[in-house]
């Protein structure tokens, strides 16, 4: 079944039949000695087989423990054939390998909590999607997004018109609700820049539509940018093109620089998170972030705890939260979440495990972004998901990020656990007083 | 062989020993150098505070999520690490052996639980040995390396306690024992055996990660 997936994927297929072994052997020892260096090789030597990181991947929970999911079974598998063999591997090796480092792992870190020498697996199989990109073997889809990234700036082929077209859509719908409500375009000196991810616009407007009623109700000085800039997401990280990922990041720092803003907020997002905090703003040389950048589960706390955000009414049904892995695990935003959750929230049930040790979604890590081809590994790839998720017994989920929902929303459907999906800004949305 | 036994408590002792000292200076000199060069956010990173908060809860038993979800496996490794450590060092024999030859000396251990400790180690070989085979994920990424590393681990050990007993040939045992140990001394700075230095430095840095950048415990 594994085979068939990748044989469906075109941007895997045609990549390797350009493929000979003394290119891959060329690319891949250029890039673990220019680009690799003590963490590799201390990684390497102190691994001691132990096995203990296994049951900390979801992969492997959900695959009947089978070890070839294992966080360090799938570093075996690729990795350590790549250094083991320098290089020496075949196209075909090279696609298996594309196949586990895109596909069977989402990077989410959580194994490294749970070996004992904390030793970064999803680093290491970061650096396996690095020569697969560098050799052009990567899944199509990702592929696409990344080179809509360098095209357009933005992740779903987004035209500049249509970018402002949507957000005056917006501003419209909402001045049905509110006549005097504004979408600020290029306000020069705003406090906030709000960014966000290319499907806000392409096919989750409602919510562009919701924070600007927040903002709006809690009067805070705000505008969007009507240039590239605007969209804060980050494909090319995963897919390992890191000189695209740079360029994204620093035209997103630079367009808040441009409008002299004092902030950028962004979306429900976790993935552009990481890649503004911890990827991108590293790969450009800048230690913390130029221009602070907060989430917007950040953004809605403080905007509660300084009573600009009220609550009009309790959300009744019962709830449970899911720890977006690169906000929690990747920022420990989880008692925040918590506070926004509970103060908006009668009855809160916790799924277990859970904050910074919440199973991913199995969507994060670009897995979903690799597109229909895969969508049945990370369904089956998190049995385990929906397992905790049906524990809980609630019907409705709170995840604040985008790739979450995407990935819970195929689990929940698969599995059949008739629960519902919810930002946090959809919650407020709800129940706050405007 | 009483020839090969003066050899091996001289100049054998000495090469050993030097070669172990040196290897694992060099080893561990070589990872912090290169970590300027491409690693420099460990360095941007580092923070004492995290990384040795990390550090000391990964060495407290059943300080973490980890070990107190593999409760068995945690005992084990404990008793191991620790019966390793102590028993060379404190062992009435290798203590007597230092003062006849530099005259220096310090504590030491009853005999008695010297070869209970011993004991120890060889039961939790057994044991590292037994999941290596029947382990389904430690069996996947088990290689040869893996019993080659804990045959030199446990050949030491196994003789020494032989010979201790005196059982077989004592002469024989003891110069077996001397021999692996030096060889265990000697392929321990090229082996995955230096995790005892190399990993408290991947420690300390993800501890630094996980505090000072992501906010969150790491165990
Ligand atoms: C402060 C020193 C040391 C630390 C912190 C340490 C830590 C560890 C850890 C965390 C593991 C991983 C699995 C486990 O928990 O057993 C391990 C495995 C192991 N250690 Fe150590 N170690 C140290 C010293 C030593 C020494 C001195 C030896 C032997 C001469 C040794 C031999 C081994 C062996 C053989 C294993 C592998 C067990 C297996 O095959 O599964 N360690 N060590
Ligand atoms: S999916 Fe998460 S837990 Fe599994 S190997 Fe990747 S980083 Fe580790
Ligand atoms: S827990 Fe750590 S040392 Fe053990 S196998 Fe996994 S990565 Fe290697």
């Amino acid at each position: 079944m594994g085979n068939n997936k990748v044989l469906e994927d075109e941007g895997l297929i045609q990549g390797i039949k350009q493929l000979d072994t003394n290119k891959i052997q060329k690319i891949v020892n250029e890039t673990i000695s220019k680009e690799t260096g003590a963490r590799l090789q201390a990684y390497i030597q102190t691994c001691m087989h132990c096995g203990l990181c296994s049951k900390a991947c979801h992969y492997y929970l959900s695959h009947d423990n089978d070890p070839r999911y294992s966080p360090v079974g799938k570093v075996k598998q690729t990795l350590w054939k790549l250094v083991q063999a320098k290089g020496s591997v075949s196209p075909r090796d090279i696609l298996d390998m594309a196949k586990i480092a895109y596909t069977e792992c989402n990077l989410c870190k959580r194994c490294s909590m749970y070996c004992p020498f904390g030793i970064d697996i999803a680093y290491l199989l970061s650096m396996v999607r690095r020569i697969c990109f560098k050799l052009g073997v990567a899944p199509m889809y990702i592929q696409d997004t990344s080179h809509s990234h360098a095209a357009t700036m933005n992740q779903m082929w987004v035209k500049d018109d249509e970018w402002i077209d949507s957000l005056q859509w917006q501003e419209d719908e909402a001045r049905d609700e509110i006549p005097d409500l504004r979408i600020p375009l290029e306000k020069e000196g705003a406090d906030i820049l709000y960014s966000v991810i290319g499907p806000e616009p392409k096919f989750r407007t409602q919510l562009i539509y919701q924070a600007a009623v927040i903002m709006h109700v809690a009067k805070v000085n705000w505008t969007m940018p009507a240039t590239p800039g605007w969209d804060n997401s980050d494909m090319a990280m995963y897919l390992g093109d890191y000189e695209v990922m740079g360029r994204l990041k620093r035209l997103h720092f630079e367009t808040a620089r441009r409008l002299r803003v004092k902030r950028i907020v962004m979306g429900e997002c976790g993935h552009a998170y990481r890649s503004v905090y911890d990827v991108g703003n590293r790969w450009l040389g800048w230690k913390n972030m130029p221009i602070p950048v907060i989430h917007a589960v950040q953004f809605y706390w403080e905007l509660l705890q300084e009573g600009r955000l009220k609550v009009a009414k309790k959300f009744e049904a019962p709830v449970t939260i899911h720890d977006p892995c690169n906000i929690v695990r990747g920022m420990g935003l989880h008692e925040m979440l918590r506070e926004v959750v509970h103060a908006f929230c009668e009855n809160v049930v916790e799924m277990h495990p859970n904050r910074e040790h919440n199973y991913c979604c199995c969507a994060g890590g670009g897995v979903i972004n690799c597109g229909p081809p895969f969508k049945m590994t990370r369904v089956e790839g998190n049995k385990i998901k929906a397992e905790q998720l049906k524990a809980t017994g609630v019907k409705v989920v709170i995840a604040p990020c985008h790739n979450c929902h995407g990935g819970l929303e195929d689990i929940i459907h698969y599995y059949n656990l008739g629960m519902k999906l919810k930002f946090l800004g959809d919650i407020i949305y709800e129940c706050m007083e405007k | 062989m009483d020839k090969i036994y003066g050899f091996l408590i001289g100049p054998g002792a000495w090469i050993a020993f030097s070669v172990f000292i040196l290897g694992c200076i060099c080893k561990i000199g070589a990872i912090i150098l290169a970590t300027p060069k491409k690693d420099r956010v460990v360095l941007a990173y580092f923070s004492p505070k995290y990384g040795f908060r990390s550090l000391i809860h990964w060495l407290i038993p059943f300080g973490t999520i980890s070990m107190q979800e593999n409760p068995l496996f945690t005992l084990v490794s404990f008793a191991f690490h620790f019966c390793v450590l102590i028993v060379p060092l404190f062992i009435t024999g290798h203590v007597v052996l230092v003062e006849t030859f530099w005259s220096v000396s310090w504590w030491t251990i009853p005999d008695k639980l010297g070869d209970i400790l011993t004991l120890i180690v060889l039961l939790c070989l057994a044991f590292f040995w037994g999941r290596r085979l029947w382990v389904k994920e430690v069996k996947f990424v088990t290689s040869w390396t893996d019993f080659l590393l804990l045959s030199l681990v446990t050949a030491p050990f196994l003789f020494g306690f032989i010979a201790y007993h005196g059982w077989i040939d004592y002469k024989l045992m003891l110069v077996l024992h001397v021999l692996s140990a030096e060889i265990l001394l000697i392929a321990f700075p090229f082996t995955r055996l230096i995790h005892m230095f190399v990993g408290l430095l991947t420690r300390v840095y993800i501890g630094s990660e996980f505090g000072g950048v992501r906010h969150v415990k790491d165990w």
